[in-house]
C-alpha cells in the first residue's frame, strides 16, 4: 500500500519540481535586460576639436564616458598614496591623431558614482566615499579597487567609436590595461 | 459532526458561533491574551509600527491612483500632478513620507527595547528573529520606494545600492546587469521596483506582520524585570476576581486602552511632522530630476541606513562590503550570541550594561557621520566607530558568558 503512495508522492513531487524549476527560468529571464537594451547601439565621437585638459562627457550604453586630450605635464598636485607619476607617461592612454587622449567610463570603480575633474589639480576626485584617480584614471586614494575601466573602442582617423573593439583596444586589452 | 441549529438567526451570535467559532476567537486572541502589568510606554511601540504601517498603506493608495511608473513621466507625476493638482494630494505624500522615516525610528526604538529589556530569549528568539525579517523588508520597501519618485537622489542611490550586488572584486556586473535589467538604472529597473514597492514587498510585510504577532502568542510578552511569570496562574487570579494581586491584565481592553493612550500621543507628534515639518523626510536634492549623466556632489541615503553606509566608508571595496554585509546580518544572531541565561533590563546585567549603552551610542555616531562629508577628522572618527562596531559583536559572547546570574524580581 505505502509504495503506492510513495510513488505518487515522488511522481506529484518530480513533476512539480520540474514546474518550479521551469517558472523559476521564466521567471528569471522576465528580469533580464531585454534585446533593445542589449543591442544599445555604438558612440561615435570626434575627438579633431577636443582642447587640451578639458573633460568632455560622452553617453554610451546609458553610462557617461570621460574624454581627455591629456596634456604634456599632467601630473597630479598630491597622490595620497604616493604615485605621483605625470598622467601623459601612462600607458592607459589612447593615440588619436598624434593627440594623447585619456578616454574612459566615468563611473567610480568602487559604487558607480561619477568622480570630478579637477584640471588645476590634474585628477578626478569622487565625491561619494573620497576616492581619487589622476588625469590617467590610475588610483591615487582608495577605496577604488581598480583604474577607471577604458571602454571597447576602434579608431577611425581623428574620430573613436566607442563598444566596437579595434586593433588597439584588443593590444591594450591582452596588457591588462582596459579594466 | 459538527451541529448547526436550524433556528438559529442568520448572522446571530449563535449562528456566527457555529460557523467561525467567534467567541473563542475573541477570547484566545484578546480577551484572554495576558499582558504583564509591569510594563512600561515603550511596550506600545509594536501597536504604533502597526498603526504607522496602516498610514503608509492608505496614503500609498492614494498616491497609487496617480503615480507614473515610466522613466519620463515618474518625476512631473510626482511633483507636479499629487502635488499640485490632485486635491489633498500632498497630504497623501507628506503622511507618505513622514511615516516611511518615523517608522525607521519606531522599529529602532523598538529594537533597542528588545534589547535593553533581554526580549530575545528563552522562548523569544523566534520573535527577535521574525522582527528582524521585518526590518529587512521594510528595508527593501523603502529603498524601492525611493526609486520612484526618479530624483537625482533616487537615481544615484538606485545606482549605488545595486552596485553593491557586484560583490566588490567578484565583479559580478551580469548580477547587477540582471537586477537593473539594464547597464544604468532605467525603465527596466523603475518598473521592477514599482512592482515590488507596492505589491510584493507589502505582501511579505504583512504576512511577517502575521507571523510576528503569532511568534509572540505563547511566550507572551517580556515585562520590566524579565521575570518569568506563570501566566495561567496569573490569569485564574484575574478571572477570579482578584484584579489587584494579579501580575497580568487582558489584552483587550484593558492593555489596548493604554496602548490606545500612547498612540494618541504619538500621532500628535506623528501629525505635527505632516502638517508643519515634512522637509525633513523630503530631501531637497530629489527635486532635482534624474541625471544620468551628473552625480550629486554628495550621495547618502535617508538618515536610517545610515549608521550601515558609514561602515562602508572607511576600508578598502572588498574588506568594506564584507563588514557592511556583517552588519546587515549580526543582528539576526543576537539571541544565540548572548550567552547569558539571564533575561533581566541591561542596567542589571554589569558588562552587558556597558556593551548596550556603547552599542546604542556608536550607531548613533556612526548615523551622523554617515552624513558628514568623508574628510579629514570625520573619516577618522568614522573609521573607529565602525572598528567599535566590528568589535563589540565580536566581544558580546565573552562579556555574557561572564556574566553572573542575577535574579529578577520575584
Amino acid at each position: 500500500m505505502s509504495n503506492r503512495r510513495d510513488f505518487m508522492g515522488m511522481a506529484l513531487g518530480a513533476f512539480t519540481g520540474l514546474g518550479a524549476l521551469g517558472a523559476l527560468y521564466a521567471a528569471k529571464r522576465t528580469w533580464d535586460p531585454l534585446p533593445s537594451v542589449k543591442a544599445a547601439g555604438f558612440t561615435t565621437v570626434d575627438l579633431s576639436s577636443a582642447q587640451e585638459n578639458v573633460l568632455y562627457t560622452e553617453m554610451w550604453r546609458g553610462k557617461p564616458v570621460f574624454v581627455i586630450k591629456v596634456p604634456k605635464n599632467a601630473k597630479p598636485n598630491s597622490a595620497p598614496n604616493g604615485r605621483d607619476e605625470n598622467a601623459y607617461e601612462d600607458k592607459r592612454l589612447i593615440t588619436v591623431g598624434g593627440d594623447k587622449f585619456f578616454i574612459a567610463i566615468g563611473l567610480c570603480t568602487h559604487l558607480g558614482c561619477i568622480p570630478e575633474y579637477f584640471p588645476d589639480k590634474h585628477k578626478f576626485i569622487c565625491a561619494c566615499h573620497g576616492g581619487q584617480f589622476n588625469a590617467a584614471g590610475e588610483v591615487l586614494k582608495a577605496p577604488p579597487p581598480s583604474p577607471l575601466k577604458i571602454p571597447p573602442f576602434k579608431i577611425e582617423g581623428k574620430k573613436v567609436i566607442l563598444g566596437e573593439e579595434g586593433p588597439e583596444y584588443k593590444k591594450m586589452k591582452a596588457a591588462g590595461l582596459v579594466a | 459532526m459538527a451541529h448547526f441549529d436550524p433556528n438559529a438567526r442568520p448572522f446571530s451570535h449563535k449562528w456566527m458561533n457555529e460557523r467561525l467559532a467567534v467567541d473563542t476567537l475573541k477570547r484566545v486572541l484578546s480577551t484572554e491574551y495576558w499582558i504583564p502589568k509591569n510594563i512600561n510606554f515603550l511596550w506600545a511601540m509594536g501597536m504604533i509600527l502597526a498603526a504607522t504601517f496602516g498610514l503608509l498603506l492608505i496614503s500609498g493608495i492614494f498616491l497609487l491612483m496617480y503615480y507614473i511608473p515610466d522613466t519620463k513621466q515618474a518625476f512631473d507625476s510626482v511633483n507636479y500632478t499629487i502635488m499640485q493638482e490632485v486635491g489633498f494630494g500632498w497630504l497623501w505624500r507628506h503622511i507618505h513620507g513622514v511615516a516611511a522615516s518615523v517608522v525607521f525610528l519606531i522599529i529602532y526604538i523598538h529594537m533597542f527595547t528588545g534589547i535593553y529589556y533581554g526580549s530575545y530569549k528563552k522562548g523569544r528568539e523566534l520573535i527577535w528573529l521574525s522582527g528582524m525579517l521585518l526590518f529587512v523588508t521594510f528595508s527593501a520597501e523603502a529603498f524601492s520606494g525611493y526609486l520612484l519618485p526618479w530624483g537625482q537622489m533616487s537615481y544615484w542611490a538606485g545606482m549605488v545600492i545595486t552596485n553593491l550586488f557586484s560583490a566588490g572584486s567578484l565583479e559580478l556586473n551580469g548580477l547587477v546587469e540582471w537586477i537593473r535589467g539594464d547597464y544604468v538604472p532605467n525603465q527596466a529597473m523603475l518598473g521592477r521596483f514599482f512592482m515590488l514597492h507596492v505589491l510584493l514587498m507589502p505582501l511579505i510585510i504583512i504576512g511577517l506582520i502575521v507571523l510576528h504577532f503569532g511568534t509572540l502568542r505563547i511566550p507572551h510578552v517580556n515585562n520590566q524585570d524579565g521575570e518569568e511569570i506563570d501566566f495561567e496562574a496569573e490569569a485564574e487570579k484575574w478571572k477570579a476576581g482578584k484584579r489587584k494581586e494579579s501580575k497580568v491584565i487582558p489584552f483587550n481592553p484593558v492593555f489596548l486602552s493604554k496602548d490606545t493612550f500612547v498612540l494618541g500621543v504619538y500621532f500628535i507628534f506623528f501629525f505635527y511632522l505632516v502638517f508643519y515639518h515634512f522637509n525633513f523626510a523630503m530631501d531637497p536634492v530629489n527635486f532635482d530630476p534624474a541625471n544620468p549623466l551628473k552625480t550629486p556632489p554628495h550621495i547618502y541615503p535617508e538618515w536610517y541606513f545610515l549608521w550601515s553606509y558609514e561602515i562602508l566608508r572607511p576600508f578598502s571595496k572588498d574588506v568594506g562590503l564584507i563588514w557592511f554585509g556583517f552588519a546587515q546580518v549580526i543582528f539576526f544572531l543576537l539571541p544565540f550570541l548572548d550567552r547569558s541565561p539571564n533575561v533581566a533590563p541591561a542596567n542589571r546585567r554589569r558588562p552587558f550594561r556597558c556593551w548596550f549603552w556603547l552599542l546604542l551610542i556608536d550607531m548613533i555616531g556612526l548615523t551622523i557621520l554617515g552624513k558628514l562629508p568623508p574628510q579629514g577628522i570625520f573619516t577618522t572618527f568614522g573609521t573607529i566607530f565602525a572598528y567599535l562596531f566590528i568589535a563589540l559583536w565580536f566581544a558580546l559572547p565573552f562579556i555574557t558568558k561572564m556574566e553572573k546570574l542575577v535574579g529578577g524580581k520575584k
